[in-house]
């Protein structure tokens, strides 16, 4: 579904990726961890369109996408959650939610959308009229995952969703995900909380200052020595 | 209302966590310690003196600092321009330009940001941009410091140096009252955890009698 090779990516003249290249099937949970720094927001952002490679490629659905605008992307169906959230803070929850269903194809469905993210976070539905400036910190998360559905995705991308999360409100976040996996959308997952990620995720990759330097199932990913020292405190 | 009749005391040297499900209130009493909301009653004392009424940047001269949730650093500024408004404002008295580079860089090594002290503050990782917030809460000399979700976005092998960097601060002598989701941390260097459930404390333990709390595993831990 997503086929990365060979990207290179710069800010300026500093090079944030590295010859990075990796796969998403669909139906698939893959997860991509690494410390502070190593990239992976930049990897995010570069699938979205809001950075262009030097070299190497972005395809999706077997069309390459690293040459088009983000608003072209979303149409094709990648949406990104993005780490901190970043509501609208002067809209409503409504508002902000809405705001994820912009593309003509989308807008026409966006009561219908609506309706299935109120089944999936209730409380949003109480809120809906409620600035996004007065939410909590996990009603604030589920707003950002609202968002990023009401566009109807078969890629979802998600910027360490626990960031802010209570350990219980994480884990119900982890259940969504699986959810939103078994409704048929494609996961591609980055996150700080490397073992119950890869708990979670079906492959995964390490990225380290700017570079894959390990891939394969997540399974076997929690019993590497090197993912249990760096990443998991062992 | 958003906390309610929440009674707490911090001693000198404690390192105190507070720990609750998302919306109960926790950032709300930060912002009530560090008046950025009103008290609408009761009351608050710092080393026996009244806060309540004060501006927070009275608060902060009479040495209570904190860092955000939701990070607040000064986007257009470099990371050293950050840490150095704290050297100048967050103090009661004149400080030189001399005394402030001075101190901001050594707040910056402590917290291992020397070598990106010229990065602006908006291109770093919230990761980043946490220790930003710390250096520039440490710049301004405090006792009582409020650390709002430090180890957010960090990863077990981040979290483990972030713990040992706030023990570091507590053994400087500076006291900490921390409201962290990670567990590891929270249970790893609290003496002290209070745990609020909308807008009330429900209970307070060490980190052994938390763990093991019936409520709040059912409200917080999941099983």
């Amino acid at each position: 579904m997503l086929e990365i090779s060979n990207l290179d990516i710069f800010y300026g003249k500093s090079q944030a990726l590295r010859d990075v290249s990796l796969k998403v099937s669909e139906g698939e949970i893959v997860a991509l961890v690494g410390t502070n720094g190593a990239g992976k927001t930049t990897l995010l952002n570069t699938i979205s369109g809001l950075l262009h490679p030097a070299s190497g490629s972005v395809e999706f659905l077997g069309k390459k996408i690293d040459k088009l605008v983000p608003h072209k992307i979303v149409q094709l169906g990648i949406c990104q959650i993005p780490e901190g959230r970043k509501l609208f803070t002067d809209m409503t929850v409504g508002e902000n939610l809405e705001m994820g269903a912009y593309t003509s194809e989308t807008w026409k469905r966006r009561k219908e959308t609506l309706e299935q993210v109120y089944q999936l976070f209730p409380v949003l539905k109480e809120r809906a009229r409620q600035s996004a400036s007065k939410l909590s910190g996990g009603e604030g998360q589920m707003v950002a995952i609202g968002r990023g559905l009401m566009s109807n995705p078969r890629l979802c991308m998600f910027d360490e969703p626990s960031y802010g999360l209570a350990p219980k409100l994480f884990s119900e976040v982890l259940e969504v995900i699986k959810h939103l996996r078994e409704q048929g959308i494609t996961i591609f997952l980055v996150e700080q909380n490397v073992r119950r990620t890869l708990e979670t995720a079906d492959r995964a990759y390490v990225l380290e200052n700017g570079r894959i330097v390990l891939e394969g199932k997540s399974k076997d990913l929690l019993q590497d020595e090197l993912v249990k020292k760096a990443y998991l405190g062992l | 209302m958003a906390v309610s009749n929440v009674d707490f005391h911090v001693d000198q040297g404690e390192i105190v966590g507070m720990i609750g499900p998302n919306g109960a209130g926790k950032t709300t009493l930060f912002n009530l310690i560090s008046a950025a909301f009103p008290i609408s009653s009761g009351e608050i004392r710092f080393k026996g003196q009244k806060l309540n009424g004060l501006k927070p940047y009275k608060i902060c001269r009479l040495g209570i600092a904190r860092t955000f949730q939701q990070t607040k650093v000064f986007t257009n500024m470099s990371v050293l321009q950050n840490v150095l408004v704290g050297a100048f404002f967050g103090s009661p008295n004149r400080v030189s330009w001399a005394d402030a580079a001075r101190e901001a860089s050594q707040a910056l090594e402590f917290v291992g940001l020397s070598a990106m002290s010229a990065t602006p503050a908006k291109d770093l990782t919230l990761g980043h941009q946490k220790r930003v917030e710390l250096a520039r809460a440490l710049v301004t000399r405090p006792e009582l410091l409020l650390l709002d979700e430090l180890m957010a976005g960090l990863n077990p092998t981040e979290v483990s140096e972030a713990m040992g960097l706030v023990t570091k601060i507590r053994d400087t002598g500076i006291t900490i009252l921390m409201v962290e989701h990670v567990m590891k941390a929270i249970m790893g260097i609290c003496g002290r955890i209070m745990v609020l459930h909308h807008g009330e404390k429900i209970c307070e333990g060490t980190p052994q009698e938390i763990t093991c709390n019936k409520q709040v595993i059912e409200i917080y831990l999941g099983e």
